[in-house]
């Protein structure tokens, strides 16, 4: 670069030189300017070439600094992401609860629980009506949500439905069929 | 929500990277080898900036009678005075003797009121890019989004959500480029066309590049994508990888294959999650959601 350029200006020295012997006035005069020019180019921003590493440590210093602009408490309450975040929620609460009752059940011998189904069904009978159908619900919602939000994102997967339109219309199906569908569940059987 | 990008999954991930087989090791698209990962993304936590209720309102220079007066909440933080915490300050426009566009606002704040109100701008027509925030709760150039004309709704402006602030809105997009480049977004092919001139497709192919070549790399998706928010270290993020679909979907590209490699990783395509933010805040009507859902079918089957 540096030795291209080198000669790019030698010759245009030669050239200009030449030109103020050989030309007249009226056309030596833009040659005459290059003739004078001083050999570096002066700019009035300064920039200077930092070698990588050190590029990083200077990005380094930087970020130290500056502050992570706000995201998930400034964005707008929206359909997508409001029922993905939901989908993942259920999802921790339908494994979750999964678990936590399974290790229950598997201690309960030890600690002398009673976790068997005909224990449970019996106190279950107990509660009053309001209480069992509050409960049944709200068992129910994390599981019709998640399976309904299921197949939301199985036909996704086949790369359907992506329109912005389709996706808040899918999202408000989702909602609709929950509600209808967790309370069926909680009323079925009582 | 810092938490949530706490060194953890950095630790786990070192932890399980020697343990893995030579055969099994599946080169990044993501910076892997790219001293940036080192400068660590979580470094300073985010910062909820002072509200406006405590910082003064900057009003209208030229006040008339009948003013239709706007209020603009805007984020603030300079380098110049780093230990000073990011806060919002309002000013008080005539919509009267404003442009119809937010960047029109901005930009008359800055001339007429506050110089020091530091923002990127450059075409004011939706082509570059450059003046991508969150406008009321929504990634959007400003230049394409409207002030809303109703006045009694305070419009707030804050930089592109999670990313690094280098001033008031200005955000760093370093990581953000260091991805794009990530992906090798040019043409390969080793086989020449068979008539010596340029390599030329059917009209049916170059159709699928449609809704691809448009993205004019604002990063408004990506950093509308909460995955992205708690990923970016490793996530390349929709806008980056619409652009490695516009490269698997050319038919003239015959490194398809070396392209697939570069993403069957968990972490640069598969964080993505469906959320579908991407699609719903892009400025130009391009379906980033799709390009991925499409990116993930063709290495499924």
């Amino acid at each position: 670069m540096i030795s291209q350029r080198f000669t790019q200006i030698s010759a245009r020295r030669v050239f200009a030189q030449r030109s103020i012997s050989l030309t007249s006035t009226r056309f030596s005069a833009p040659a005459l300017i290059t003739a004078c020019k001083p050999l570096t180019q002066s700019r009035p921003a300064a920039t200077q070439t930092v070698p990588e590493d050190e590029a990083y440590s200077i990005l380094k210093a930087q970020r130290a600094v500056r502050p992570v602009s706000p995201h998930l408490t400034i964005y707008q309450t929206q359909i997508p992401w409001t029922l993905s975040a939901l989908n993942r929620i259920t999802g921790i609460i339908l494994s979750g609860g999964f678990y936590v009752f399974g290790a229950a059940y598997l201690v309960s011998p030890l600690l002398g629980w009673h976790l068997e189904s005909s224990a449970l069904a019996a106190s279950f009978a107990e509660l009053p009506t309001a209480v069992k159908l509050l409960l049944k619900f709200g068992v129910a919602l994390p599981f019709t949500y998640h399976s309904w939000n299921g197949m939301r994102h199985l036909v996704w997967d086949s790369g359907r439905q992506f329109s912005n339109k389709m996706v808040v219309r899918s999202g408000q199906v989702v909602i609709g069929l929950t509600v209808v569908s967790s309370g069926a569940l909680a009323v079925y059987g009582l | 929500m810092a938490a949530l990008r706490t060194p953890t999954s950095r630790i786990l991930l070192s932890s399980i990277r020697p343990a893995r087989s030579s055969i099994a090791i599946r080169s990044y698209a993501t910076v892997e080898l790219n001293p940036i990962r080192k400068v660590g993304e979580a470094m300073s936590a985010t910062q909820p900036p002072v509200s406006e209720k405590h910082t003064p309102t900057i009003q209208e220079p030229t006040k008339s009678e009948k003013a239709k007066t706007k209020t603009f909440h805007v984020y603030r933080w300079s380098p110049d005075t780093p230990t000073e915490k990011p806060k919002m300050q309002s000013y008080t426009l005539d919509l009267n003797k404003t442009g119809p566009m937010v960047l029109d606002a901005l930009i008359r704040i800055k001339n007429e009121v506050d110089p020091t109100l530091t923002f990127r701008r450059s075409c004011r027509e939706g082509i570059c890019g450059s003046c991508a925030m969150n406008i009321d709760g929504v990634n959007t150039l400003a230049c394409l989004c409207r002030i809303p004309t109703d006045t009694t709704h305070q419009t707030r402006i804050y930089p592109l959500p999670h990313t690094y602030v280098v001033k008031d809105l200005v955000p760093d997009l370093t990581q953000f480029y260091k991805q794009y480049k990530s992906i090798q977004p040019f043409l390969q092919r080793t086989t020449p066309s068979p008539d010596g001139r340029e390599t030329r497709q059917s009209p049916a192919d170059r159709k699928k590049l449609d809704g691809l070549y448009e993205c004019i790399l604002c990063a408004c998706c990506s950093t509308s994508c909460p995955s992205y928010w708690w990923n970016s270290e490793q996530y390349l993020g929709p806008a980056v990888l619409l652009q490695s679909y516009r490269w698997l979907a050319d038919s003239r590209d015959e490194r398809k294959e070396e392209r697939k490699a570069m993403l069957d990783n968990s972490m640069s395509l598969y964080r993505c999650h469906t959320i579908l933010n991407c699609s719903r805040t892009c400025p130009k009507g391009l379906n980033p959601g799709k390009a991925i859902a499409e990116i993930k079918k063709s290495m499924a089957f």
